[in-house]
C-alpha cells in the first residue's frame, strides 16, 4: 500500500481522538494511503437503533461514513493545512447490520479540487464483499488563502 | 391512565425516543402538537465535529434528521417495530453550531410499503435552516399484518 507524508498520517490517527463526537462513538484509525482511509467503530450497547434486534443505529453508520469520508479527504489533500466541511451526503443502506456487529467503512476520495472534493465510501460489518451501506459525498475544502507576498 | 389499548400518537412518541438506545446518545427529544411533531437536539459537548468553530459533526446532523424522519414516522405509522431507512440525502446548507437545534419532518408520501420524507432543521431562525434531508424509509407492518 502506498504511504502518505508523516503529517498526513498524523492526522488521520488524531481524527478519531481529537474530534470529541468521533471519541464519543469510539471510532478506531484502521489505515490510510494516498485519496483513501478506514475507520471502524465497535459495536456497543448503547449506539443501538433497533432494541428488538440490538443492531448499531443508522445515524452512527452515517457519522462513521461522513467521518470516513473527511479522512479520505485528507489523506487526497496533500500537507497544506485545510479543513473540510459536508456539502452533500448520500447514504443508501442495502441491509441492517449483524446483532451486536461492529461496523468497518473505507471511503476513497477520487476527485479534489481547489475548492471541493468528491468521495465514496463503503461500509460492512463482517464480509467486505456483503456491504450494509455506501455513500457518495462532496466536501467544499477550505484551504488558507494564498499569501499576497509571495 | 393505564388502560389498555391503542396508544396515542403521544405515547407513540414517547415509546420511540425511550426504546432507542442511540436516540438517548444523541440526547434528542420532541415535542408533539397534535400531529405536527418538533424534534429537539440541545447542544452536547460529544456532538461536536469541528472543536474550531465549534460545529456539530456533520454525521450527527444527518443521524438527527434521520430518527426525526423515523419519529414523525412512528406517529403516522404506529408499528411494533422500526421502520427502516432505505437511502437518505442529507444537504448542509450552514454550519450546525454549538446550540440546541430543531427539525420537522414532512411526509411527502406514504404508501404501503415504502415512505418519502423530507426534513429539515434549524437554530435560531426556522426560515434559515442549516441542514434538509430526503429519504426513502421501509415500513415495518403493525401487529395485525
Amino acid at each position: 500500500m502506498a504511504d502518505v507524508p508523516d503529517i498526513v498520517r498524523d492526522m488521520a490517527r488524531s481524527m478519531t481522538t481529537s474530534v470529541p463526537q468521533a471519541a464519543a462513538l469510539g471510532f478506531r484509525f484502521v489505515s490510510v494511503s494516498p485519496g483513501r482511509g478506514s475507520l471502524d467503530v465497535p459495536w456497543r450497547a448503547d449506539l443501538v437503533g433497533d432494541p428488538d434486534t440490538e443492531v448499531i443505529a443508522g445515524g452512527v453508520v452515517t457519522s462513521l461514513l461522513d467521518h470516513t469520508c473527511g479522512l479520505a479527504c485528507a489523506a487526497a489533500a496533500g500537507t497544506e493545512p485545510f479543513s473540510t466541511a459536508t456539502l452533500d451526503l448520500r447514504i443508501d443502506y442495502m441491509r441492517p447490520a449483524a446483532p451486536r456487529a461492529g461496523v468497518v467503512a473505507e471511503a476513497h476520495c477520487y476527485k479534489i479540487t481547489r475548492t471541493v472534493a468528491f468521495v465514496r465510501a463503503e461500509a460492512w460489518d463482517v464480509d467486505r464483499g456483503d456491504l450494509i451501506a455506501t455513500a457518495q459525498a462532496a466536501f467544499v475544502v477550505n484551504r488558507p488563502r494564498p499569501d499576497p507576498a509571495s | 391512565m393505564t388502560t389498555a389499548g391503542p396508544k396515542t400518537p403521544a405515547e407513540q412518541l414517547e415509546t420511540f425516543l425511550q426504546r432507542v438506545p442511540y436516540v438517548r446518545f444523541l440526547g434528542m427529544r420532541a415535542e408533539l402538537a397534535g400531529d405536527e411533531m418538533t424534534a429537539i437536539l440541545p447542544f452536547a459537548p460529544h456532538l461536536v465535529g469541528n472543536t474550531f468553530l465549534p460545529a456539530l459533526h456533520g454525521g450527527v446532523i444527518g443521524a438527527f434528521l434521520e430518527m426525526t424522519a423515523l419519529a414523525q414516522l412512528s406517529v403516522a405509522q404506529p408499528s411494533p417495530r422500526v421502520h427502516k431507512t432505505i437511502d437518505i440525502t442529507i444537504e448542509y446548507l450552514r454550519p450546525g453550531r454549538a446550540q440546541t437545534a430543531y427539525a420537522r419532518a414532512d411526509l411527502r408520501k406514504v404508501g404501503r410499503r415504502i415512505a418519502n420524507v423530507h426534513v429539515e432543521a434549524w437554530q435560531e431562525d426556522r426560515d434559515q435552516p442549516f441542514a434538509a434531508l430526503r429519504g426513502h424509509f421501509l415500513l415495518s407492518g403493525d401487529s395485525s399484518t
